[in-house]
């Protein structure tokens, strides 16, 4: 039990407890924390791997700017307790057995392929190919520049569609 | 020692984190003082003046007053978020802390050698920003958990000046960045090194080169560190206490301390990456200059023991005495030829953050509130787009510079 292969499980932990208090809190500011702490603990499962330059930009973007922003309308909405609903029969019926067979697919998957195995084998374990900031511009901007700014473009029309939609009702 | 031996980097991370610990607790106390007496100063006034000789011992009293103040917990509040808030904007003002680095030398702790800074991370300044980013919770959570009016307003106000700065505050520090070529804090410092081609006797510091980026990281810097002109999440006079009205005792002296922590986060990084952080500002030739903080010190001590002497009666003679004493013996440690070299590094470094947090203090002492719009605004339609134009004219600097 190395120190690093304790960490792994705590982060882990971390992230999927706080996950299922996202579903479960009934405050939405509580869902909203909930999601941050997920954000958190993944970033540093990210640096675990080596990747400080994406872990750092995962808090920044996430859980610091968009968060905020969701954290923000919540208080500023004032959004008030949710009230609990019994499952509907589609939950009840399809999703719950799909939910475990789906859990029970991926273990028996995890323990028994080989990519499966050195995935749980390398747990906590720095990654090799853990690149630099440097050498992930470079690819971001030559290699992969096309979706890069495809993908720039895509978000731009989406803050227009998301401002004509919010004028449409205050003309 | 087996286990100092075993796992060192552990070991001499904790005892670095102990002293910045006890340094930074102590600079935060003495900090209260200083912009007190400065802002008094500022506006022909005494301030902190009667526990303790010229008002030293104010921060002490200061503590023991918050510490037994009656703690309120309010009966309406989210318990759990109501409590973790000061702790979050506490904890996470002082981890910024851990990634500035004091100076190039290395010293040996247990016969471990190692640098001056408690975690030099390679992509520093990036981290330093993240950790920042979560700090809004602290204010806004504070803000929302009480249950109350004016906080909440105060947590609003306070959540949406950050977005709104936080923008303008990474976009000016980029053209430091595309510079220096690296996150990393030292590399950002060695960059700065030498003095300009034509101008020899101007030091290489990126505020020359990046004046605007400056005015735009310390104007951001102010908003998002809710100072004044900026401190419109706390503008008493709508308000009452903005997001910690409902705070009392020591939960209220956390804020307070995050948010001079916040301030000497931002003064340090203002120094980092525009005036050259560590670096002298004589050339390196000069080797004189090593004495130059054990001096100053002593000299400080000289003028301490003849204000001793001239101005002070009964006990508040006893402690300037003490002061004197403590300054002197600093200074002759300074003196030492095994520390001399090391202690130049802080010295420069902490002398300019004294400077830039001198200047915090004088607008805060000078400017009054600005208005809400007036806040947004100016930030979104003026600060993010010089920004942004100091970007692109230094991105063209570069290309036309290095083809």
């Amino acid at each position: 039990m190395s120190i690093p292969f304790i960490m792994f499980f705590v982060f882990a932990l971390v992230a999927v407890g706080a996950a299922i208090m996202l579903i479960l809190a009934r405050e939405p500011i509580h869902s909203a924390l909930s999601l941050v702490l997920v954000m958190v603990a993944l970033a540093a499962l990210y640096l675990m791997l080596g990747a400080e330059f994406i872990s750092a930009v995962q808090v920044i973007v996430y859980a610091g700017a968009v968060m905020v922003l969701f954290v923000f309308v919540i208080m500023l909405l004032n959004a008030g307790v949710e009230e609990r609903t019994n499952f509907s029969h589609m939950a009840k019926y399809a999703g719950l057995p799909l939910a475990i067979f789906l859990l029970f697919g991926l273990a028996h998957w995890m323990a028994h392929s080989a990519i499966g195995a050195t995935v749980a084998n390398g747990a906590g374990a720095p990654s090799q190919a853990a690149v630099s900031t440097r050498e992930l511009s470079t690819m971001l901007f030559q290699k992969y520049l096309f979706p890069f700014e495809a993908t720039s473009i895509l978000i731009l029309i989406a803050i227009l569609g998301a401002l004509v939609l919010a004028k449409k009702g205050t003309e | 020692m087996e286990f100092v031996a075993q796992h060192p980097i552990l070991v001499v991370s904790l005892v670095k984190i102990v002293v910045l610990l006890f340094v930074l607790m102590t600079a935060l106390a003495y900090l209260s003082w200083f912009e007190r007496k400065v802002i008094a100063h500022i506006q022909s006034r005494w301030g902190p003046y009667y526990v303790g000789a010229h008002g030293l011992l104010q921060p002490l009293a200061d503590g023991v007053k918050f510490l037994f103040k009656e703690d309120l917990t309010l009966p309406a509040a989210d318990k759990v978020l109501y409590i973790l808030s000061p702790f979050l904007a506490l904890s996470l003002a002082m981890t910024t802390l851990a990634l500035i680095p004091f100076g190039p030398a290395t010293v040996y702790i247990f016969g471990q050698p190692t640098q001056l800074v408690v975690a030099n991370v390679d992509v520093g300044l990036l981290f330093l920003f993240a950790i920042t980013s979560i700090g809004v919770y602290g204010v806004a959570l504070a803000g929302w958990s009480s249950n109350s009016k004016y906080s909440l307003l105060g947590g609003l106000r306070s959540s949406a000046q950050m977005i709104s700065y936080e923008v303008s505050l990474t976009l000016s520090v980029v053209g430091v960045l595309l510079l220096a070529g690296s996150f990393n804090f030292n590399e950002i410092i060695e960059h700065q090194q030498g003095y300009f081609q034509y101008l020899p006797f101007i030091p290489r510091w990126n505020v020359f080169p990046q004046i605007v980026g400056f005015m735009c990281y310390f104007i951001s810097a102010i908003a998002e560190t809710n100072r004044a002109p900026f401190d419109l999440p706390e503008g008493e006079t709508e308000l009452v206490g903005g997001f910690h009205t409902e705070y009392s005792s020591f939960k209220f002296a956390m804020f307070f301390m995050a948010e001079y922590g916040n301030m000497i986060t931002v003064s340090c990084l203002a120094t980092i990456l525009f005036f050259g952080g560590w670096l002298s500002p004589l050339p390196d030739s000069w080797t004189w200059q090593q004495y130059l903080p054990g001096v100053g010190l002593l000299l400080s001590a000289l003028y301490l023991a003849y204000d001793t002497v001239r101005n002070m009666r009964g006990i508040g003679r006893i402690q300037l005495a003490v002061v004197t004493l403590l300054a002197g013996g600093i200074g002759l440690l300074c003196l030492l030829p095994g520390v001399a070299p090391v202690i130049l590094g802080p010295f420069w470094f902490l002398g300019k953050v004294f400077f830039v947090i001198f200047f915090y203090v004088w607008t805060r002492s000078t400017l009054p509130r600005m208005r809400y719009d007036q806040l947004m605004s100016f930030g979104w339609k003026l600060l993010l787009p010089v920004s942004l134009l100091n970007l692109v004219a230094t991105a063209l600097w570069i290309v036309v510079r290095h083809p």
